[in-house]
Formats: C-alpha cells, structure tokens, sequence
C-alpha cells in the first residue's frame, strides 16, 4: 500500500458491512440498571439469550432485571397466540418485581416474523396497569451502542408534556436536583436557583453512569446553566418534563434517532454540538451550549489547560504514534479527536453507522482538529469489511489498533498492540474529570509493553500460521 | 414462549460452529444478522486463541429481508474461498435463516461450483437442537462426506493398520478442558501401546478422516459429542466403539479392560492388568487419598452434582463409590439424553433431577444444603450466595475454567486433578465454618482502627453520596485520597465537587 496524499476534507468510505460488533440488544446490560424501576424483556430466541449470558458475564448472576422472552416453535409458526404469551410472562413479571416500566426489546426474529410489538404493548398495557416501552434494538438494523438509541428514543415519547403546575414540585420530579438538594430546606433551594442564568429549560439525553451524570450536571452549573433533566433519569417514573421549545442536547454520538424524536415528536430544539469526550469535547461542548443562551462561558480556558497538564504523563506517551478504529461502538470519531488533540495519527476511522447531521459539530471540531495538530485527515469508513481492514492493518502497521475481542487476541499474537473496544462503552469517559480515564485505557497497552519490551516476545504465532 | 434469564446448552449453531473451528483450516460462515458472530469473543477470549476464529458472518440485514439473501452468500463463500483457500466452507443456519427459509441448500450447489474447496451446510435446525446435539450432528456431518467423498473417488483406505490403533472422536475447542483430556488420552493410548489413528475433529485435517476406517476401534470419551459418528463408523466398518468415560479410577479401568477386550477380539493378544494395577495404586493418587484419614473425614458427607452427561455422571460416580460421600441428588441439563443419565447414576444418588431451570436447581440446593456443590459455573454462584463451596465440573463455564496448568479430567493424572478438586471444595467449607465458630479472623479490627484514623474533614451529603457511589473497592483509597487532596488546600468540607477536583488531580 502507498502512502496516502493527504486529502483536502474529511473522506467517507463505505465498505461491505462485514464487521464484528455487539448486538444491539446488549444495552439493557446497561439500562437496566441506569433506570432502576425498569424490568427488560428481550422477546428473541436462544441466540440472543447466550449472547447476553456470555457478554454480560457476572452481571447474570446478579438477579438482574432482565430476562428472555425465548420464542419456540410454537410460537414462530403462530400456533401460540402473542398476545396470551406475552400477557402471561409480563404478569409473572410484575408478581415477582414488580416494575415501574417493562421495556420489550424487539430482536432480529420478532421483526421476521412480524409480531406486532407496539400493537399490543398498548393493549397490554392497559390490561396489566404497567407501562410497556416497545424498543426495536436487532441486529438486522442496528449496531451495539446504537440499541440505547431505539430505546430512548420510545422512552422519549414517555416523557411528561406539561410541567407540573407547583414550582417545588418540578424540582421534585427531577432525579438531579433531588439529588443536589438533598437534605436541603425550600430556602436554600431558592438560593440555588439564583446560581443559574436565566435561560430555557436545557434536558440532556444519554445515559451515563450516576457519577458523569453529576460531573456533566456541575460542570454546565459553573457556567450558571441549569440541567432540567435527563433521559434517562435514575427511574423511569422521574422522566424528564419535555414541552414545546425546550432545548436538548446529546452527549453521545450514538443518539440520532432519540435526536430526531425529540425534535419531530416533541418539538425540542437540538443543540447540535461535539460531544463531551476529552477535554476538548468537554470545553467544546459547553461553549456550544453557551453560546446557544448568549452566555459568555467562564474559566474554560484555566479548566482545560488544567486537565491537559494533569494528563502530560499519559499524553507523553501516545503522542507521534498511531492509532486504527476498526469500528463498533459509533463513539469512534468523537475519541479519534480527541487522540489526535493528543498529538496522536489516526489511519483510520471504522464505524458501524455515520450520521452526518447528528454529528456534524463532532465532524466540524475533527477536521479543526487535524488543521490545528497538522495532521492527515483519517479516512471515514463506514460498515467496515474487517477482512479487508486487516490487510491495511498488516500494512500500515499502526501503533495501537482498538477494536473488539474477536481480534484483540489473534492481533497481540501477532505483535500488534490493541485496545479492546468495548471497554470504552462501560468505562467513564465523559467530562473534564474522566479524561484521564479514557488516556489510562488507550495507555494501557503501550504502558505494558514498556514493562514487558526487552523480553523479545512480540510475534507468538509460527510463521506457517495463517493470517 | 418461556422466560428464561439462563440457559445451560447454547444455540445451535454454536455446536456447529465449535465443530468446524475444531478442525485444521475449516471456515465457517454463518447466515446471520449483525452481532451473532459472538463465537468470535468466546474463542478468542476464554481458550485465548492466538489465530483468527476462521468463522464470519454472511450479513442478513434489511435488503436480504425484503429480497433475500440473493447472489450475497454465494458471493461470500467464493470470496472466503479465494482470500484463505479452506478445505471445507461450512454454512451455518442459525435461528434467524430457520425462519427465513431460504434454500440454503441451492447456494452451497452454486458456490461449488465456483469454490475450490468443498462447501458444505450444516444440517441442523435451530428450533429442534441445542449447541450439543447440533455439535455432534455437524461432526457426524463431516465425517460422513468426507468418507463418501473418499469411497467414490476410490481413495478409502482398505483394512487396518498393522498394530491396534484408535480414533479419538469428540474432543473440541471451548469443550471443558478438553485440549488437556485429549494430551492425556494420547499419553494413555501410548501407555497402553495403541497407536493414535485420527484424533477428531480438534486440529485434525479433514482429509485425515477418510483415515479413519482403518483404526481398531474408536473411543468416545464424551456422551455428547461422537457417538453418532462412532455408531456410524461401526455401521459402516465394522468398527467397534467404546464409550466409557476414563474419568475416575474405577472407570478408567473399565474402559481400559474394555479397550482390551476388543482389541484381543481381533487378535491383540494383550493383558492390561498389570498395568491398571500399577497406575491405581501408584500413578494415581486418588486410591491412595480413599484410604487417607482426610478422605475419612469426608465420609457421608453431603454434596450435589449439576452438569452434562458426562462429567455430573462421572464425578457422581467417583464421590459416592471411590470417596464415600453422599450425593443428595445428580443431575444433568441434557433433557433429551436424560435415560441414560438415570441409568448411570441412579445407584449412586437418592434422587435424580433433570433440568434445564437454573432456578429449579438453585431451590434444590438450596433446600438439601450440602457441604460443597459440584457444578457449572451457574451453581457456583448459587453457591457463593448460600455460603457453600462448588467445584466447577461441566460447562458453561468461564475464562478461569480454561487454565493453562496441565489439568485433564481424565485417565490417571485426571483423577489426582479431580481429587484436589474435590478435597479442596470441602476442606474451604470446613475452614469457614470453623471460622464462624470462633467469631472470624481476629486480625480484621487491627487493620481496619490503623487506616481510618479520625478524621478532621467533614462529608457534606452530597459528597458522602457521590462517594458511596464508588465501588467498595476503591472507595477507601478515593476516600483517602480526597482528604489528603482536601487538607492540602485547606477544604474543610467535603463536597461532589471537591470529591471530583480531587480526582482531577494528577495521582488522585
């Protein structure tokens, strides 16, 4: 392979969509315990059911609550009635947990077999008294991360449309301010409220673990903006209110179809802005938000000169070498931005789905990026052929590859230095504050190979051996 | 419809999948959505596999919804046929092609005709078999194409070989602890002076199989995995069959004077006894241990058995009649092989459960409180939640039940690692219930009064919230570690944002 010129923009590939990723059903892993009052059904088959088993590891063992709703023979040839089915598993559901929400995860068979989900669910609903949110998260549309997307983008249509009528109340109704007013008399709260600017009601989407929820909350508090909400909130009776004319804004870059519903179905204005990863995502992201209620951010420039002296150590060590995204989790460019602020190259952008829109600010501050660090724009490829991102891999020889278990192992065999893709969706990476996280995990491999570099051992597979 | 949060035996397809994984350059592709290609992770990450899982997806999205899969698998097995040049190309159906009912069968005709390998579909149907039955379809599949393949050609091989020799048939990647049972069925098969025909399917190359003919006899050491292939075999050759699992002293031996019997019906002429006597007594451990005060001290002991047919019938069998412990109950997962499950074990046991309930065999345990549990991984951590030991014998099972130390489950070394299994899961309850007598280490109140020493800092709710927020155990040293950062500049509350600023702070 020749050296690429080095193109003039930012460009777009799409290859054969061949490409190892989770399947999107694994985000109730996740949601299942963001939303604490939530039960998760997922109405699929046997493959789906060890999918979770395996992938979810010890968190099965924890009684979670989530469960397969496992589709037999019965059922595929329609000689069991859905609806009866359904009602049956749902009621021993509410017997034994008693949920506030049941969330049906629709998978690859239902959507063959055309079951009507969000025709019954209303039905059921009704009959049993407990909401049903219909999420289609399969694999024949969709790509790990992009499961949370299908689900809060139903959960969006959920949210209350009118605030309630009592001022106290609302602040009771939502899950952070409770939080921040804990313990808190009426006084004080007034006294909080003349910490804010006065500006629209502002509702984050996304689901981040309590702590970012807090970090992000705080940090867009400096800048005297109050969060209203979030979706998803700790539980689902205290989703966010969500009127006309509210502004919303993403912190993922998975979120395009929650994005899209909250603009269409409930009229909310998209702050569309790079997303928070990395102190450059972060600054970037409160400046956008700023600058939509004419607020003139604050100490941004102290705060991230800041981080970035507390990350040189980790920074020193990335910094000149390269980096290949195969592709599997949609967060790809927002962290290859960030990896190139950090004097990183990257070769190649892998990535299961690419929203231009939805992404632009990300798209806009990445080619920024590369201008100001003077470096190649990567290329963009879209539904990745991993067979064939391999051969480029062989060639280009990147100094870090991240991708997912399938290829950890065999490429580490191969004296190739990898960082497991999927750890990046659990970890905290979000924020001024978890910065360092993200660094400490694309470190980590390098860092152990510096322990382990005069031990001669980098290629472990016999020359014979295939690749 | 059945509700179901775990599930002992996988789908289908990852049977086949293990088989054709198993042999030398067999690819595998799968007909399926996005993300079903998990095989991938399992290989890669519990066996910690160096090469690529010769497995890949032929995509079924949304176009091959509305049109059909169309020209899509056949490109994609003339593609893989051309990038690694494999023996044999597999076509997996999975749950979701079952309903799509595509004729897979008139692709695997048409990329024959482009491939240079064979290319072949796997016959087995996702809704009727479970990973284990689909394994030993797929196995039998193989075989028997490739032995079809040879007899037309007129390559089959004619007679035996000249000394007794066998086949090993069922051992495969991600079985439990497969790779070091076979090191140790080969040691004992030289042992033994038998030669070591084919060893299938794990690293075998499908053209050794048209070897297989020529072997004495073969030997299945697992029930789930071989049997239709053997019994083919047999139809086919003539070819006896042993199925007696060597696990355990007593069966080893078994098996070991089964294999002499049927070798010497065809003109062996060898005596195995001696041999069996010197291994019981002086090679394996594990007879000596049946008569050691320590075993003594298991006697009547109470313990459970859950896993497949072969290692919960076995391990039942080894401690009940070589250790003397009492098992409450055995019982298996495998529903459709439950007969001779019973069969096996119903001597040995007061009660037999089949199942594949977790919750079922959880609320067994739970309500026969043994001493130690021997079971899958599942049953370990019902046993972690009711405080009683498990020793993992079957799958499903973890990355931890792949070790890399030298561990089979059968032959003579098999029984001294079945030994220390077992003696262990015991002597750890033992220890834990002498503990709870006397009130717990003694050492835990020192340790604990050195480190929180009083503190002059202040926790306002919000910081003790976002603290407790913290896994447990990292939650001291964050807790440490904000203080410091805290006294350092002079806080004297301690707030989520102090918490975080802390944290933000190189080396917090």
């Amino acid at each position: 392979m020749t050296v690429a010129q080095q193109p003039e923009a930012l460009s777009f590939e799409c290859e054969t969509g061949n490409y190892h990723t989770f399947c999107p059903i694994s985000c109730v892993a996740w949601l299942y315990q963001k939303i604490e009052d939530s039960f998760f059904l997922v109405i699929g088959t046997k493959t789906c059911g060890y999918f979770l088993q395996n992938a979810m590891g010890v968190m099965i063992f924890a009684e979670p609550r989530y469960a397969m709703a496992e589709l037999e023979e019965g059922d595929i040839s329609a000689q069991l009635n859905d609806y009866e089915e359904l009602k049956r598993l749902c009621l021993q559901i509410k017997r034994d947990r008693n949920p506030s929400v049941i969330v049906w995860i629709g998978t690859c068979t239902t959507e063959i077999i055309k079951t009507d989900l969000e025709g019954l669910a209303p039905k059921l609903e009704s009959e049993i008294g407990i909401p049903i949110v219909v999420a289609r998260a399969n694999g024949l549309d969709y790509a790990f991360t992009q499961g949370e997307d299908t689900v809060l983008a139903a959960m969006a249509n959920r949210c209350p449309d009118k605030a309630p009528v009592a001022e106290t109340e609302k602040n009771e109704r939502n899950a952070i301010a409770k939080l921040l007013n804990f313990g808190k008399k009426k006084e004080d709260v007034a006294q909080d409220e003349s910490e804010y600017v006065v500006h629209p009601p502002l509702v984050l989407f996304g689901s981040l673990p309590d702590p970012v929820v807090t970090q992000l909350t705080l940090e867009l508090k400096r800048q005297g903006i109050k969060v209203s909400g979030w979706l998803p909130a700790k539980r689902f009776t205290e989703l966010p209110v969500l009127e006309e004319g509210y502004y919303v804004a993403g912190v993922n870059p998975f979120l395009s179809r929650t994005a899209t519903t909250l603009m269409r179905r409930r009229k909310c204005k998209l702050i569309g802005a790079p997303f928070p990863i990395g102190p450059d995502g972060t600054r970037a992201w409160i400046e956008k938000i700023c600058s939509v209620f004419g607020i003139t951010p604050k100490g941004l420039d102290e705060r991230e000169a800041q981080i970035w002296a507390g990350l040189e150590d980790y920074v020193k060590l990335i910094r000149g070498k390269s980096v290949f995204f195969m592709g599997d989790n949609l967060l790809e460019v927002s962290q290859a931005r960030f990896l190139i602020r950090c004097g990183m190259t990257v070769h190649e952008i892998g990535i299961p789905y690419m929203d231009k829109r939805y992404q632009a600010a990300e798209l806009a501050l990445l080619e920024k990026t590369c201008q100001e660090m003077n470096s190649p724009l990567p290329r963009i490829v879209e539904k990745p052929d991993n067979y064939n991102q391999l051969q480029r891999i062989y060639a280009l020889k990147p100094d870090l590859v991240i991708t997912g278990m399938a290829h950890a192992n065999p490429l580490e065999a191969r004296g190739i230095n990898t960082k497991w893709s999927v750890e990046f969706t659990f970890a905290q990476i979000h924020g001024f504050t978890n910065a360092r996280d993200m660094l400490e995990l694309v470190t980590r491999p390098l860092r152990r190979n510096n322990n382990l570099k005069d031990l001669g051992w980098d290629k472990l597979v016999r020359e014979e051996a295939k690749i | 419809m059945k509700l179901a949060y775990w599930m002992y035996a996988g789908p289908a397809h990852i049977g086949t999948l293990r088989i054709a994984s198993s042999f030398k350059n067999v690819h595998a592709i799968m007909h399926a959505p996005i993300g079903d290609d998990y095989f991938n992770v399992m290989r890669s990450m519990l066996s910690r596999e160096r090469n690529f899982t010769p497995v890949t997806t032929s995509v079924v999205d949304r176009n091959v919804l509305a049109r059909g899969s169309q020209e899509k698998v056949v490109d994609n097995i003339v593609r893989k046929d051309a990038e690694e040049h494999p023996d044999l190309i597999v076509l997996t159906p999975t749950c979701t092609s079952s309903i799509l009912q595509e004729d897979l069968h008139n692709f695997v005709e048409r990329a024959q005709l482009e491939a240079k390998g064979d290319v072949m579909l796997a016959d087995v149907n996702h809704y009727r078999y479970n990973e284990l039955q689909a394994a030993d379809r797929t196995l039998d599949q193989i075989v028997q194409y490739y032995i079809e393949k040879a007899r037309k050609r007129g390559e089959l091989p004619e007679g035996k070989t000249a000394k007794p020799s066998v086949n090993i048939i069922g051992t495969t990647t991600l079985g439990f602890h497969n790779n070091h049972d076979c090191t140790e069925l080969k040691r004992l098969m030289a042992d033994l002076g038998i030669e070591v025909n084919t060893l299938i399917p794990e690293g075998a190359s499908v053209y050794d199989l048209k070897k297989m003919s020529q072997a004495w006899f073969n030997l299945v050491p697992y029930r789930e995995l071989g049997l239709t292939t053997a019994r083919y075999l047999e139809e086919q050759f003539g070819t006896p069959y042993i199925d007696i699992t060597p696990m355990g002293v007593v069966e080893t031996a078994r098996c070991i004077r089964k294999i002499q019997q049927v070798i010497n019906a065809q003109g062996a002429e060898v005596d195995y006894e001696d041999f069996i006597n010197e291994q019981t007594l002086y090679v394996s451990q594990a007879a000596w241990f049946s008569r050691s005060i320590d075993c003594q001290n298991l006697t009547g002991k109470k313990a459970v058995v859950f896993g497949d047919n072969t290692h919960a019938a076995a391990i039942t069998k080894i401690l009940a009649r070589e250790m003397g412990i009492h098992v409450v109950w055995a019982g298996t997962y495998c529903k459709y092989d439950a007969d001779w499950f019973r069969e096996q074990v119903s001597e040995y046991c007061d009660e037999v459960l089949i199942s594949e309930d977790h919750g079922a065999i959880g609320d067994a345990i739970a309500r026969v409180e043994p001493s130690a549990i021997f079971g899958t991984q599942m049953e370990r951590h019902v046993g972690k939640r009711l405080d009683i030991p498990c020793g993992v014998i079957a799958a499903p099972i973890h990355v931890q039940n792949f070790p890399i130390g030298y561990k089979p489950f059968m032959g003579y070394e098999g029984t001294n690692q079945i030994t220390d299994l077992i003696y262990n899961s015991f002597t750890l309850g033992m220890e834990d219930h002498l503990l709870e007598i006397f009130g717990g280490h003694d050492t835990k109140e020192v340790i604990t009064r050195g480190i929180s020493a009083d503190s002059d800092l202040n926790w306002t709710k919000d910081g003790q919230a976002e603290l407790n927020k913290i896994p447990g155990f990292v939650r001291g040293k964050v807790k440490r570690n904000t203080e410091k950062f805290a006294r350092d500049r002079g806080f004297k509350e301690i707030n989520a944002e102090v918490l975080y600023a802390a944290k933000e702070a190189v080396g917090a």
